[in-house]
């Protein structure tokens, strides 16, 4: 299929689908080019691919009672991030191992939560892959006033957040309460993995976060264009993949993703090539 | 002379654990005082306790005549070189300039005051010509300075110091100390730990030796004649290669 036809497409009334899909696809990869550069530079790849999987009991919970998924997801992120932030207190068991076991927790609660849905196959597939048809109206408005408040929160804590990225110790002495910076990003990764999860999957967020704050930072050595490109390249790889798996009929999210994997290599490959091998180890 | 820095009968638990009990030190403004002891002897616990980061079992610290309180002191904080992410994709200029993110307050961003302290202290640690430079391509030398930078955007009375030189060469290290130096003598108290022992005795006006207390503190000249405070400081036996050091000094 040539883009002209899948333009078209978009403007069929009969696949009304279609474009709302290609904004949340787009609304997504924005959000998480800008949560993701944090996450990318703070090492937070694990945590990051925890809360993908813990917002899915809430999912599963809200598809069961027919509630909304944004809210159920985001409340079941959020409870998990509180229950690692408690638990990590005793420090004999280290964090990594209590996000470990909190987040194959929740994701196997969630199993068993969407298990009790009538013709539970098809949704959990859903779920977990990710698909471009069912998305109502109301979660269109959703992701974008979410889109919204997340710049929105990114914009007034940008300055604290990179404080506390360079030095969390100094940033106590400079009278920044890590403890509860640390808590905002968290949410802000959960929003992020909540309105995304319905176009690309809960198994395949994790890309959409790292991929392209990790390919813009292969591009470049200051944050505020890192946080520029990382939102173009995945928004660009949205439509791309989103055209892609249109015109072969190929899976949405496995498509994106790989489109994503793709141009990192690409830019990976060429970045090494031209690096400066500057960066002092120290 | 007047002491900036007021260190009163500090004690400190970790863990139900007494890590230093009747801490006594008085830091006066034009002064760099070098704070010394083997490992785990309390160093970096007490800089914390300066710092308002760890609470006190007894006693106060007053900087300035005031209680000390994280974000509300004037006190410049320098953290060990690898405990700051140098990989962050940022400039010179836009890290110094983190050091007033308290201070700003939330949402606020940094004006044209907060960029104006930190031409000034980048051009006190001679870093001007690199401001727009990615911290991650500077020497270790360099880093030290960009720290330093970014505690004298606040204009700090106090200045800690932990473990300046680790690392460093000797070159480096010197052009540092020289730094450090000035800085105290422009009218600061300077507080520094380091294992650097021949430059403690070089460059500081007094040494405090600390093993979970103060157990000496004079000037270098006081010190070297007194072999039984660096015994009990660090837990050597009176032919050890630290004492004939110290002999070669006297």
């Amino acid at each position: 299929m040539n883009p002209i036809d899948f333009f078209m497409d978009l403007f069929n009334p009969d696949l009304a689908f279609l474009p709302k899909a290609l904004v949340v696809a787009v609304m997504s990869s924005v959000v998480c080019g800008v949560i993701g550069s944090y996450v990318v530079l703070r090492g937070m790849a694990f945590i990051g691919d925890a809360v993908a999987h813990a917002v899915f009991p809430g999912l599963a919970i809200a598809f069961v009672i027919s509630g909304n998924l944004v809210l159920g997801g985001t409340i079941a992120g959020i409870l998990t991030a509180v229950l690692v932030a408690i638990f990590s207190q005793n420090r004999r068991v280290k964090e990594d191992s209590i996000i470990g076991i909190f987040f194959v927790a929740a994701f196997a609660l969630g199993i068993v939560i969407i298990s009790q849905a009538p013709g539970y196959a098809g949704s959990l597939q859903q779920f977990l892959f990710g698909s471009i048809t069912g998305i109502p109206d109301s979660d269109l408005y959703i992701v974008c006033g979410t889109t919204a408040f997340v710049l929105l929160v990114v914009l007034l804590l940008n300055k604290e957040f990179i404080t506390v990225s360079l030095d969390r110790e100094s940033a106590r002495a400079l009278g920044l309460n890590v403890f509860w910076l640390d808590i905002v990003l968290y949410v802000l990764v959960t929003l992020a993995v909540v309105i995304s999860v319905q176009i690309i999957g809960n198994v395949l967020v994790l890309a959409l976060l790292i991929i392209p704050a990790a390919t813009a930072r292969l591009l470049s050595n200051n944050l505020a264009v890192m946080m520029f490109l990382a939102p173009l390249i995945g928004g660009l790889a949205a439509i791309v993949g989103l055209y892609i798996s249109w015109s072969w009929d190929f899976p949405t999210g496995g498509t994106i993703v790989l489109v994503l994997s793709a141009t990192f290599l690409v830019v990976w490959l060429f970045s090494y090539r031209h690096s400066d091998r500057r960066i002092n180890v120290d | 002379m007047t002491a900036m820095l007021e260190i009163e009968d500090i004690a400190v638990e970790l863990g139900g654990r007494r890590v230093l009990h009747d801490v006594n030190l008085n830091v006066s403004k034009g002064e760099l005082v070098a704070l010394i002891g083997p490992n785990g002897a309390g160093k970096t616990t007490l800089l914390r306790t300066i710092l308002g980061l760890q609470r006190a079992a007894a006693g106060r610290v007053r900087v300035t005549e005031d209680a000390a309180k994280p974000g509300k002191t004037a006190i410049g904080y320098v953290p060990q070189r690898h405990e700051f992410a140098w990989d962050f994709p940022i400039s010179v200029a836009n890290a110094v300039v983190t050091g007033l993110s308290g201070q700003l307050g939330l949402f606020r961003r940094p004006g044209v005051a907060a960029w104006e302290a930190t031409a000034e202290a980048l051009d006190r640690v001679q870093l001007r010509d690199l401001a727009d430079r990615p911290i991650g391509q500077l020497s270790g030398g360099q880093r030290q300075r960009v720290l330093v930078a970014r505690a004298l955007v606040l204009r700090p009375t106090v200045l800690l110091l932990d473990e300046p030189y680790t690392g460093l060469d000797m070159p480096t290290a010197e052009l540092l100390s020289t730094l450090f130096s000035n800085l105290a003598h422009e009218g600061r108290a300077v507080l520094m730990t380091t294992h650097d022992l021949l430059g403690a005795l070089t460059d500081a006006d007094r040494l405090a030796l600390l093993n979970r207390s103060i157990v000496a503190v004079g000037t270098p000249a006081q010190l070297v004649t007194e072999p039984e405070s660096w015994m009990k400081t660090f837990g050597v036996s009176s032919d050890s290669a630290l004492l004939k050091m110290l002999q070669v000094m006297v």
